[in-house]
């Protein structure tokens, strides 16, 4: 019942995308470009719809109704309500709902919050959004529609991929799309920009708080869900340069240039065009992260078993959008960039370019990375997988100038910079930093030259960051974040060379010794929740010197789909994690138990947050 | 002969051309070094030259193959054509099952036996590589 309200509400959606954007065509090419208040009716109207039918497949999920073929298969009647809910989104059909949710969403705000826009703009930016709108509402309800009906109606379901029955990866998708359908309205409204030769340091500011927006979202959803990896997957570590991870950082690292350049744009009134690209390229690679998660395309760790043919629909209609992107680009764009005539070499702009060009760099990698195994195996039907060490090794080279830039970029001003002040504290920061690298490497037995340098820079730009947050000439957002972006890197770092890890198949009243620790396997407990089985182990690591500690990681055996998953047991501190995590093996005796030492992990995730506070105090203080 | 603006202008273009050349360089000679094949034990049957760089191999876990030792375990992968022995020892993921679908990374010994670096976990449980589906349905 609630399912073909749902599925109607889709249909009406469809109607109104049509007649949204005929309505807005035809104000625009009226004498008078006019902007009614039955526009905006008709765009609440088909949020509306749209909230309608989420909320019935949220009403589907709820109360289990099986008759509906999505709730069948990702939904189970004993799985908590929590579930129940995060369910909507953690399959194929529910997210693209999810994401169409949030398309229709941010049109509207966008409309309401740019009342003092011109109309011109506003009717085009509206006209983009319902076309990307419009693509979504068809491939939808023709290929991955949630409210297929079932018959005879099952009286259990499938149940939820009990690896998905997690608080972080409930959240993470919702955050993630926050930030992808967040570009979708950049450009749009860039789109409508060029077309209306209004590039200009106004429509900068204007759309400068949607990329801030986006950007914020998508940091937070790429770190929820590199969280859950953490603790989830049992590897202890939190990022694997896998495919399905590598397409939410390409967006990532186009945002961040664009959030860059969108300042010149604002201040300088130039890299117009520049700003534009990045704005397309942003929303290409969010809309094709989707497509890759989705197709099962990518050869990825994280695949889950889905349907290609999907795929081809969303990679036809990107297709499109490029295409119509880049024909717009062109045809419309008189090349009236100026280039200031007081353009200095040494300047904020230049400093931004910089950063645009590493990200840049970072980005093709990454892309070069994920995309070659793709058509290697379309090409010669050859399988492979692009690893860690090809992304470490050319990342880190040019981490190390990134990072010296990155110490001097903020200080300079705009238009040009006189360079004698800036000496005198850099002399000193670069004498601390050397002797506290210095002291570090001897101590850790770092061999390599890259690690050194990585060591070198990445404290440099700490101290510099340092020193800026008490200067008064730098942005106040920019200095968190900047300060916040060292300290990632920095504790990345640390956490890379110095983490420890200790692996054995054992029997409980096992006792092991490796480094200068002894591992303990005491016992063993059986217990039962309302949907899945538990087996918790009781561990001690004993050091010399220090208070042993207690874990209790546990195994837990889902009943629907029968599925085991391992729950590692962190202990957190401001300076270390230690983390135990077990598995099972054939028989119910022999363990396979994992111990990690992780230094400064908590510091990582602090570090994004506050980099993201930066972001968020930019939006407000506008 | 040139203009300073120009000269500058060359300059300019001539060294963002030669780093664009330098930086796909370095990208495709670092991902000929780093990439990792995919093989079926099948294909690991059927090469001419064994390779000593280190492969991914799919396939299902045999039935009954599964041996569990203190500090590694043994296992079989199958493609249901061939098999290879496996010997791992690390972390094993919990989808790890025998005659379920997994993915081992590391060297090959010989023609039929493998040692591990790596198990490679699937968070479904239904998904199964690409070629074990195939060579099921020929089946």
């Amino acid at each position: 019942m609630t399912s073909q309200l749902g599925h109607f509400s889709l249909i009406f959606s469809i109607f109104f995308s049509i007649f949204i954007i005929f309505q807005s065509l035809n104000f625009f090419f009226s004498k008078k470009i006019i902007f009614k208040s039955s526009l905006l009716s008709l765009i609440f109207l088909q949020l509306f719809f749209v909230i309608v039918s989420f909320l019935s497949l949220l009403t589907a999920f709820l109360y289990s109704d099986f008759s509906n073929v999505t709730v069948y298969n990702n939904s189970h009647t004993s799985k908590p309500l929590f579930y129940k809910i995060s369910g909507v989104w953690g399959n194929h059909e529910g997210s693209l709902l999810l994401w169409l949710l949030v398309l229709t969403l941010f049109l509207f705000i966008f409309v309401l919050s740019s009342k003092k826009v011109e109309n011109k703009y506003k009717l085009l930016t509206i006209v983009f959004q319902e076309i990307i709108i419009f693509g979504f509402l068809i491939f939808i309800v023709f290929t991955s529609n949630p409210f297929e009906y079932l018959y005879p109606t099952p009286n259990e379901g499938l149940g939820l991929n009990p690896i998905l029955q997690d608080p972080a990866l409930a959240i993470h998708p919702p955050i993630l799309y926050l930030g992808y359908v967040g570009s979708s309205l950049i450009f749009s409204s860039s789109l409508s920009a060029i077309i209306n030769n209004g590039v200009n340091p106004e429509w900068a500011k204007h759309i400068k708080s949607w990329v801030f927006t986006s950007w914020i979202f998508l940091t937070l959803g790429i770190m929820v869900g590199s969280i859950w990896a953490y603790y989830e997957l049992g590897w202890g570590g939190f990022w694997f340069w896998d495919p399905v991870e590598n397409v939410s950082l390409m967006p990532w690292f186009c945002l961040t240039a664009l959030l860059h350049s969108i300042v010149v744009l604002e201040k300088r009134n130039f890299l117009k065009k520049w700003t534009i690209i990045l704005s397309i390229a942003t929303f290409a690679l969010s809309m094709s992260g989707t497509f890759l998660v989705r197709s099962g395309i990518l050869n990825s760790i994280h695949t889950f078993a889905n349907d290609p043919s999907r795929g081809l629909f969303i990679l036809i209609f990107l297709f499109l959008l490029i295409i119509m992107a880049v024909t717009i680009l062109f045809l419309n764009y008189k090349s009236e960039e100026t280039r200031p005539n007081n353009f200095i070499l040494l300047s904020k702009e230049t400093a931004v370019l910089i950063n645009n060009w590493f990200m840049m760099f970072f980005l093709s990698v990454v892309l070069i990375g994920t995309v070659y195994p793709i058509f290697l195996e379309v090409l010669t039907n050859e399988k492979i997988s692009v690893g860690a060490p090809f992304y470490q090794k050319l990342m880190v080279p040019f981490l190390i100038p990134f990072l010296i830039f990155m110490s001097f970029g903020p200080r300079l001003r705009w238009i040009k910079n006189n360079f004698n002040k800036l000496n005198f504290k850099l002399i000193f920061i670069f004498i601390v930093t050397s002797l506290i690298s210095y002291i570090i490497v001897k101590y850790s037995g770092v061999r390599y030259l890259f690690s050194t340098l990585l060591i070198s820079s990445s404290f440099f730009l700490l101290f510099n960051t340092l020193v800026d947050l008490f200067k008064k000439t730098v942005q106040f957002p920019q200095k968190i974040s900047h300060f916040a972006f060292s300290v990632l890197i920095l504790s990345i770092l640390i956490n890379g060379i110095f983490s420890k890890e200790f692996n054995s198949n054992m029997k409980v009243g096992d006792e092991l010794k490796f480094m200068n620790k002894t591992i303990i396997f005491k016992s063993i407990n059986f217990e039962e929740e309302k949907n899945y089985k538990l087996l918790k182990g009781n561990f001690e690591i004993i050091e010399s010197g220090k208070r042993s500690l207690n874990f209790i990681p546990e195994i837990r055996i889902y009943n629907q789909p029968v599925v085991s998953t391992s729950e590692a047991d962190i202990k957190t501190t401001l300076f270390n994690d230690n983390f135990i995590v077990f598995t099972l093996l054939k028989e119910d005796e022999i363990f396979n138990v994992r111990y990690q030492y992780k230094p400064f992990m908590i510091w990582i995730w602090i570090s994004i947050l506050a980099l993201t506070f930066g972001g968020i105090l930019a939006v407000i203080k506008k | 002969m040139f203009g300073k603006k120009v000269k500058l202008r060359i300059t300019f273009l001539l060294l963002s051309f030669i780093s664009l050349i330098l930086i796909v360089f370095l990208i495709i000679k670092s991902l000929e070094e780093n990439v990792v094949y995919f093989k079926s034990p099948t294909e690991i049957n059927d090469l001419s030259e064994l390779t000593k760089k280190k492969v991914r191999i799919g396939g299902m876990v045999k039935k009954d193959s599964l041996e569990v030792k203190a500090e590694e375990i043994n296992f079989i992968i199958t493609d249901f054509k061939n098999e290879i022995r496996v010997s791992y020892s690390g972390i094993i993921p919990n989808l790890f099952e025998e005659e379920k679908g997994v993915v081992a990374e590391g060297f090959i010994k010989d023609r039929n036996f493998f040692i591990a670096k790596k198990i490679l976990a699937k968070h479904d449980e239904n998904y199964m590589p690409p070629e074990v589906k195939r060579a099921l349905e020929n089946k």
